[in-house]
């Protein structure tokens, strides 16, 4: 017995030390692995996986990381066996984090396909990043309720429709017209709530600060890779005041009751048509469409820019791009070839290009891409509508450079204080100066 | 059979160094590293600790609000789990469905709770036109509610075993010697009862303490950082900045050691007081 029982222990300690110790060797090297930070796209992903494996017998396996856990999700990943082998960086600052581990692609097969080079993540020492998806956004609208206020008989603007608003004040004169005369349009407000809640504030604190910032720059001709953006006076602080106070007034919501908001409050509030309109970008048609009993048509989803009195005679969409697909070069080396021959079948080859643009809804900056092979939605079309129209200033994204998470996480917390009246706007305005530059100088 | 021990404890303390000693060590050296994952860290000495304290007043805010609603939390949720023990004691109809009842929300996960909560009490305060990050302290008294609410029931069961247990010849007794019921309370009940008051003290020391799911679902730490605790803090260091991982782990050492000592320090005390029989 006593025998037996020294027989067993040991046989359990030699399976317990063989599962620890053992590792998979066998055929994980040419394995792909992709970290996807869509969580809305990765059933997309897994069918993608199927072909590809059916095409080049190549294994793929993609990961998703749940919303607003990419980076945690990302830092946990790296430091397995089962690291990415492609991973997305969101611009210069994701590149700061990631350094030790994006592979330099330059004169890389995927990076050759790019339309412009200045699309292209990159430093001194190479390509680091390869753009993947265009997104724009601006004020999104539903044209069947702004249709039914310019044929009010006795509305007091001139204007005759959406299309004619061409600045901010044509757009307060129409705002504030509508907001008096909201019970005969059926809405509960103009703009869909302006979401303060902490996490859900990005549309305020990174989309449309990014304007003033971006002007800020421009006029001053700083350059946006040196220190020179290290110092921000939010000299256009007023234009951003002013386009703000606009959505708070003009709200569904009453302004102290924001700081519970989200944006997928704001986007349903959009889609059951209690609003005309909402600020975000082109990705969020899935969500409008989502939403159990929407109303709003496919046709009326139409786009205008975020005027706000700086150069709005010009001023076009903010289009651009912030994530940047990177290869992992700690990988196995036959799994970086394998991962730069992937995204290069995907953004090329006649299957890839089709799930990208009838499933993904990519607007891609490649030039495989011809002309009619642009996503289907609405909102889409829009973007593409004015990158390609004459005579207006695309607002680059340039909240990739926004010095860290802390400057917009407090940007939006002050804001939040604003909307509810326990702040004023100049702490407002000097908290982002002062935030700017500590944070830039961490 | 005795010189067989060390084999047979083996497993578990491989299993105990492979997934508790190394980690914990390993997170340790960490804290004196700038790193981005565990692979690629580098020496900084003790800057990161030197930064947690002196590069924002965060830590320190979140220090002390932690501490201001740990003690709120640990009397409340005694005193309540306590009175409702005493009560689900007594030979009552339903005893057994009240004491499930109470337990339940204990069953439910931090992140659900603290979305539920946020919508109860926005839906309370919408009545006033305001909502839970309005002032810090809706959500300092939100938090409280959450964490009564939750860690109510299970103290309560403990107590419950601890006063099933209490000698009713010692109460008998008192009562004979003269005592009324708050005396006998007082001075036997209670006294045979400290060591269910040392652990439910522990643990909702510690959990108040630790508190992060539910901190992070019902105000995410506004307005601003007022109602954010050391773990969320800790969390929102970690990701914040780019190249602050080793700083958020600093804190995070700092935080052990915190609860640690704090943790000893209760024991230490409460252990002090309970009475053999």
């Amino acid at each position: 017995m006593k025998k037996l029982s020294i027989l067993l222990v040991i046989a359990l300690l030699f399976s317990f030390l063989s599962g620890c110790c053992q590792r998979d060797t066998t055929e994980t090297s040419a394995t792909v692995r992709l970290l996807n930070f869509k969580p809305e796209i990765a059933s997309v992903y897994e069918r993608i996986a199927k072909d590809y494996e059916n095409e080049t017998g190549v294994k793929l396996v993609v990961e998703t990381a749940a919303a607003n856990t990419y980076e945690s999700t990302l830092t946990a990943k790296m430091a397995t066996n089962e690291a990415p082998t492609i991973f997305q960086i969101n611009g210069p600052r994701g590149y700061a984090n990631w350094k030790d581990y994006c592979k330099n692609l330059e004169n890389s097969t995927i990076a050759d396909i790019v339309t412009d080079d200045d699309l292209l993540l990159k430093t001194d020492e190479g390509v680091f990043g390869i753009p993947y998806v265009v997104e724009g956004y601006g004020i999104i609208y539903n044209d069947a309720i702004m249709r039914k206020f310019f044929a009010l008989p006795d509305k007091k603007t001139n204007l005759a429709s959406a299309e004619e608003i061409k600045s901010f004040e044509d757009l307060k004169e129409v705002v504030e017209e509508m907001t008096k005369r909201k019970k005969d349009l059926g809405i509960e407000g103009v703009f869909a709530s302006t979401s303060l809640k902490p996490g859900e504030d990005w549309r305020w604190q990174t989309h449309l600060l990014n304007v003033p910032v971006h002007y800020e720059f421009d006029k001053n001709d700083i350059d946006l890779e040196t220190d020179e953006v290290n110092n921000f006076n939010f000299e256009f602080a007023e234009n951003y005041r002013k386009l703000f106070d606009l959505y708070l007034n003009n709200s569904v919501t009453d302004k102290k009751m924001l700081g519970s908001k989200i944006t997928g409050d704001s986007m349903a509030e959009f889609a059951l048509g209690k609003c005309a309109m909402v600020q975000n970008g082109n990705w969020g048609y899935s969500q409008i469409k989502e939403v159990g009993g929407n109303v709003v048509g496919e046709e009326d989803v139409k786009m205008m820019p975020l005027y706000m009195g700086i150069n709005d005679e010009n001023q076009g969409l903010c289009i651009g791009t912030e994530g940047y697909l990177a290869i992992n070069k700690r990988a196995d080396e036959n799994a970086q070839k394998a991962s730069e021959d992937f995204l290069y079948w995907l953004f090329s080859s006649e299957t890839g290009k089709r799930y990208v643009t009838e499933e993904l809804g990519f607007i891609t900056p490649f030039n495989t891409f011809s002309n009619d092979e642009t996503p289907d939605d609405p909102l889409a079309k829009e973007v593409v509508r004015w990158m390609n129209m004459e005579g207006t200033h695309t607002v680059p994204w340039d909240f990739v450079i926004f010095p860290s998470q802390v400057f917009k996480n407090n940007m939006g917390s002050n804001l939040l204080m604003y909307a509810q009246g326990t702040k004023n706007w100049t702490d407002v305005r000097d908290a982002a100066v002062k935030d700017w530059k500590t944070e830039s100088n961490r | 059979m005795k010189k067989y021990a060390p084999l047979f404890l083996l497993p578990l303390t491989l299993a105990f160094l492979v997934f508790f000693v190394v980690p914990f060590l390993g997170g340790l050296i960490l804290s004196f590293t700038e790193f981005t994952t565990v692979e690629n860290a580098s020496f900084v000495g003790v800057e990161n600790y030197v930064k947690a304290f002196t590069a924002d007043t965060g830590f320190l805010n979140a220090l002390w609000f932690t501490i201001k609603f740990t003690i709120v939390s640990v009397i409340s949720v005694n005193v309540f789990a306590f009175l409702l023990a005493l009560l689900l004691t007594k030979s009552l109809k339903g005893v057994n469905f009240f004491r499930t009842v109470f337990f339940l929300p204990n069953l439910i996960g931090g992140i659900v709770l603290g979305y539920i909560w946020n919508v109860i009490i926005n839906g309370v305060l919408s009545y006033f036109g305001v909502d839970i990050t309005f002032d810090a302290s809706y959500g300092f008294w939100g938090l409280v509610i959450l964490m009564n609410w939750q860690m109510i029931g299970y103290m309560m069961i403990i107590y419950i075993a601890g006063l099933q247990s209490v000698d009713r010849g010692l109460i008998e007794a008192a009562h004979i010697d003269g005592a009324n019921h708050i005396s006998a309370l007082w001075h036997v009940t209670i006294p045979s009862l400290m060591p269910s008051v040392t652990i439910c003290t522990f643990l909702t020391l510690t959990n108040s303490f630790k508190l992060f799911d539910q901190n992070l679902a019902l105000t995410g730490g506004a307005p601003g950082k007022e109602t954010s605790m050391l773990a969320l803090d800790i969390y929102d260091t970690f990701y914040g900045r780019i190249g602050w991982q080793g700083v958020g782990q600093a804190k995070a050492v700092v935080f052990f050691v915190i609860v640690a000592l704090i943790a000893l320090v209760q024991l230490k005390l409460t252990r002090s007081r309970e009475v053999e029989v």
